[in-house]
C-alpha cells in the first residue's frame, strides 16, 4: 500500500494504539494535519506548544502510556523544548513530532527553521531526523520503543515537509530489535543475594524509593517487601503515591522539605535501600555528610544513576519490579528473616521520638488569613487522597507533597527534576483526558498559573473538568522564603500581587470561578468546586508570608533542618 | 589520569555531536578526538583521549553506553594497546639549517612530504611523547606550525 509520509505518521500512531495526540499546527506540518482529518485518534489543540507537550506528559504520567505531541518547525519546536526537558528529567515517555523545513532547505535559514536536532538533543533520550520517507515507519517504531523501554524518556522525530509529502510502500514493523540498545530488566541474582545479606545484618534499615517505583509499576512488590521487613520507608518527590502517604511504615518525603523523621532516619541508618531513586541534591543535602553510617543498596535500571554522586556498596541494575520480585522470592525461604521487625523495634522507637520532637504541621487560626497548607489538607480530606493531583512549582508544590497523602501510584504528577513552573495546568488537562473518570486536581499558585494559563481554553473547549486549586499568596513564595531566610529579608522582585482577577479570568475563558478569602469559606468553596461537572478554578486568597518548613538550607547536611514556627495569626 | 577510549558508534546523523555534547554538558574533558569509518560503513570509530579520576571515567563510560547510537566502548588499559598520533610540521628553512632539519626528522622517522625553497613539511607518526620530542627539537630550527591528529588506538592482538 502506498502512502504519503503524513499518512504514514497517522497510520503508525494508530498501530501504536495512540488514542490522544496533543499539538499545534503550522506551515510545515500542514500535510500531517491534513492526514489527521482521517485519523482514528483524537487530536487536542493546545494553545501553546509548551502546553501541548506538558499535556502529553501529564497524560503519560497519569496513564503509563506514552504521550504524543506534534509541533511545527522553528518556534513550534523551541516552544516545546521546556516540555521535553521536563519530561526528560523525570523519565517520562513521549514521542514528539517536530516539523522541519524541506530537506533541501535545511541549513539555509529558511522561514521558521531551527536546528531541531541540535536544540532537542540534550533534552531528549534520543532524536531522529527522517530524511527519506522509506525510513519513516521504522523510525516511528524505534521512537516508541526507545521512549517506553529502559529508563523512559522523550524522543523527538524531526519531519521535513517534503518527507511528509513523499510516498512509499507502507509497512509497519511488528517487532524491533536494536542490537546496540538493550536495557537490562533482569536484576542479577548474585547481586541481589549479596544485597540480601546486607539486609539481614541491618539493625537500622531505611527504604528510600523514587519515581522508578511508579514507572515500573512496583507498588505492590514494594509494599510486600517493606511489610516483610517492617522497615521504615521514605520517598522522594517523584515517588509520592508509590505507597500510601499515611501508610504505617511511611515516614513521609525526605530531603530539603521532607519530614524531620525521614531525614534523621536516613542520617542514622545502618542500611539504606535505594529503589528507583537517584540521590538527587534535593534529597542528599551536603553530599559528604549524607547517610554516612549506612551501607547502601541501589536498585536502578539506569547504570549511570548508580554511584553517580553517592558511593553504593551493593549496586543492582535492573527494573525495580523485577528486582523486588527476586528479593521477595529470596525472602520466602529465608529463615533469618524470622523476627526481623522485632529486631528493628528500637530503631522504630528512635524514629517515633524524632517525630515527636518535630512533627510536621501547621496552625490555622479560625480568624486569621487562610494558610495554603490548610487548603491542601482540606483538598486531601475531601478527596480522601484519591484524586489525581498535579502541581506547579514552588511552595505550594512542597505543601502539596507534605499534606496531600496520595494513596496510589500515578496519582501524583509534578515536575520534580526540572521544576517547571507552568506545568500543572496543562498536565492536569492531559491527565484528565487520559483518566476521564477520576477527579483531577491541579494545585497551583498565582506565579506558576500565569505561565500557561492559556490552556484554560483547551480545558473548556473539551469540557475537561479539572479542578484548579489556586493558593494565591501574591508573591513568588519560595524565592521570597529564601530571600527572607538567607538574604536578610531583602526582597527582590518577588511581589506578584499585581495579578488579574483570577476568578474573572477563569470565567472569561468559560470555567467556573470560585473564591475564598476567609477560613470558613475554604471548605464550602472546595465542596462546591469538586462537585462541579465543569472545569473549575477555586482561588484561595492566602497569607503572603507563610514559609515551607521543615527545611534543609542549601549546602547543609540533611539532618540540620530549620523549623520556623507554625504561623499564629 | 589520562584515558584513551574507543567508541564504536552507528554512523547516524549527528552522532558526533551526541558524543561531544555529552562531554560538554557534563563537564568532562576531551583532550583529543579522532573519528573515522570502520570496515563496516554503518559503523564509525571515535577515539578520544580524556582525563579524570576513576569515578569520572566510570561515569563517562556508562554515559557513553547510554547514548542510543553507541555500540561499544573500550577504555584502553596501558600496555594493552597501540596508540598513535600523526603530525604535520611546517619548518621555515634557511640554507644553513636545511641539513639539520632533515637529520632531525630522519632520527624520528619523519618523512618530508612537501618541499619549497624555504620550507619543509614533515610527516611524523608515533606516541604523543615522540611527537612532542620532535616538536621541541625543531622549535629552534624554524618550526612555524604543527597540525596534529587525535590519537587512534588498537588493542594488541586480535
Amino acid at each position: 500500500m502506498r502512502l504519503t509520509g503524513a499518512e504514514i505518521v497517522v497510520r503508525c500512531l494508530q498501530e501504536e494504539g495512540v488514542e490522544l495526540v496533543f499539538g499545534y499546527p503550522g506551515g510545515v506540518v500542514l500535510d500531517l494535519y491534513d492526514a489527521i482529518h482521517r485519523a482514528k485518534f483524537r487530536h487536542i489543540l493546545a494553545r501553546h506548544e509548551q502546553g501541548g507537550v506538558h499535556m502529553a506528559d501529564g497524560y503519560a504520567r497519569a496513564t503509563g502510556r506514552p504521550g504524543v505531541a506534534i509541533v511545527t518547525s522553528g518556534p513550534g519546536c523551541t516552544n516545546a523544548v521546556t516540555g521535553l526537558a521536563t519530561a526528560y528529567t523525570d523519565s517520562i515517555p513521549l514521542v514528539v513530532f517536530t516539523g522541519q523545513v524541506p530537506t533541501q532547505m535545511i541549513g539555509n535559514d529558511a522561514f521558521q527553521e531551527a536546528d531541531n536536532m541540535g536544540i532537542t538533543r540534550p533534552v531528549t533520550k534520543h532524536n531522529y531526523l527522517v530524511k527519506d520517507v522509506r525510513d519513516l515507519a521504522p523510525t516511528i517504531k524505534e521512537a516508541f520503543y526507545i521512549a517506553t523501554t529502559g529508563r523512559p524518556g522523550p524522543v523527538v522525530v524531526d519531519l521535513p515537509k517534503d518527507v511528509g509529502r513523499a510516498s512509499t510502500d507502507y509497512h509497519y514493523p511488528r517487532e524491533i530489535f536494536l542490537e546496540h540498545y538493550q536495557p537490562r530488566y533482569e536484576g542479577h541474582w548474585g547481586q541481589i543475594k549479596k544485597a540480601m545479606s546486607l539486609v539481614l545484618k541491618a539493625r537500622r534499615p531505611v527504604v528510600y524509593f523514587g519515581g522508578g517505583v511508579i514507572i515500573s509499576g512496583a507498588s505492590e512488590e514494594l509494599r510486600r517487601f517493606c511489610e516483610k521487613l517492617g522497615a521504615p520507608v521514605t520517598y522522594t518527590l517523584m515517588g509520592i503515591g508509590g505507597i500510601p502517604g499515611n501508610d504505617r511504615l511511611s515516614l513521609g518525603m525526605l530531603g530539603m522539605h521532607g519530614t524531620y523523621r525521614s531525614n534523621l532516619a536516613v542520617d542514622g541508618a545502618d542500611l539504606l535501600i535505594a529503589i528507583g531513586a537517584r540521590f538527587d541534591d534535593r534529597v542528599t543535602g551536603k553530599l559528604d555528610e549524607f547517610s554516612t553510617h549506612s551501607k547502601k543498596i541501589h536498585i536502578d535500571i539506569d547504570p549511570t544513576s548508580i554511584r553517580k554522586s553517592v558511593y553504593v556498596d551493593s549496586p543492582i541494575v535492573g527494573d525495580v519490579r523485577n528486582c523486588l520480585q527476586k528479593f521477595l522470592e529470596l525472602m520466602e525461604n529465608e529463615p533469618k528473616l524470622e523476627g526481623y521487625p522485632e529486631r528493628i523495634a528500637d530503631w522504630w522507637r528512635q524514629i517515633e521520638e524524632w517525630d515527636r520532637e518535630h512533627p510536621i504541621g501547621y496552625a490555622q487560626s479560625p480568624t486569621g488569613p487562610i494558610l495554603p497548607q490548610y487548603v491542601i489538607d482540606k483538598v486531601y480530606q475531601l478527596t480522601r487522597g484519591e484524586a489525581v493531583v498535579t502541581t506547579d512549582v514552588g511552595q505550594h508544590q512542597m505543601w502539596a507533597a507534605q499534606y496531600y497523602h496520595s494513596q496510589k501510584a500515578r496519582n501524583w504528577i509534578t515536575s520534580g527534576g526540572l521544576g517547571t513552573m507552568g506545568f500543572g495546568l496543562p498536565a492536569a488537562v492531559g491527565a484528565q483526558l487520559g483518566r476521564p473518570k477520576d477527579t483531577v486536581v491541579c494545585i497551583t499558585s498565582e506565579g506558576s498559573l500565569q505561565m500557561n494559563s492559556q490552556e484554560f481554553a483547551t480545558a473548556v473547549e473539551h469540557n475537561v473538568p479539572i479542578k484548579v486549586v489556586l493558593v494565591n499568596n501574591g508573591c513568588l513564595g519560595m524565592v521570597r522564603q529564601w530571600q527572607e531566610i538567607f538574604y536578610d529579608k531583602r526582597y527582590s522582585e518577588v511581589d506578584v500581587s499585581q495579578t488579574p482577577d483570577f476568578v474573572r479570568l477563569a470565567e472569561a475563558y468559560g470555567l467556573q470561578g470560585l473564591r475564598a478569602t476567609r477560613v470558613e469559606e475554604v471548605e464550602t468553596v472546595l465542596e462546591k468546586g469538586l462537585a462541579s461537572a465543569r472545569p473549575v478554578l477555586m482561588e484561595f486568597v492566602c497569607a503572603p508570608e507563610e514559609n515551607v518548613f521543615p527545611m534543609v538550607p542549601s549546602g547543609e547536611p540533611s539532618r540540620k533542618m530549620l523549623f520556623g514556627h507554625p504561623t499564629q495569626s | 589520569m589520562e584515558h584513551t577510549i574507543s567508541v564504536r558508534v552507528r554512523n547516524e546523523f549527528g552522532v558526533l555531536s551526541r558524543v561531544a555534547g555529552l562531554f560538554s554538558a557534563r563537564g568532562y574533558n576531551i583532550d583529543s578526538l579522532c573519528v573515522a569509518e570502520t570496515l563496516d560503513p554503518k559503523v564509525s570509530q571515535i577515539t578520544l583521549v580524556t582525563h579524570g579520576n576513576d569515578d569520572t571515567i566510570e561515569q563517562i563510560i556508562k554515559q557513553l553506553y547510554k547514548l542510543i547510537d553507541v555500540v561499544k566502548v573500550v577504555d584502553h588499559q596501558s600496555g594493552t594497546y597501540v596508540g598513535r598520533e600523526l603530525a604535520l610540521l611546517k619548518v621555515r628553512t634557511l640554507p644553513e639549517s636545511r641539513a639539520e632539519v632533515l637529520r632531525t626528522a630522519e632520527i624520528f622517522r619523519g618523512k618530508i612530504v612537501d618541499v619549497t625553497p624555504d620550507s619543509y613539511t614533515i610527516e611524523v607518526t608515533g606516541s604523543p611523547d615522540k611527537i612532542r620530542g620532535l616538536v621541541d627539537l625543531l622549535q629552534p630550527l624554524g618550526l612555524v606550525d604543527v597540525m596534529r591528529t587525535g590519537r587512534v588506538a588498537a588493542p594488541r592482538g586480535l
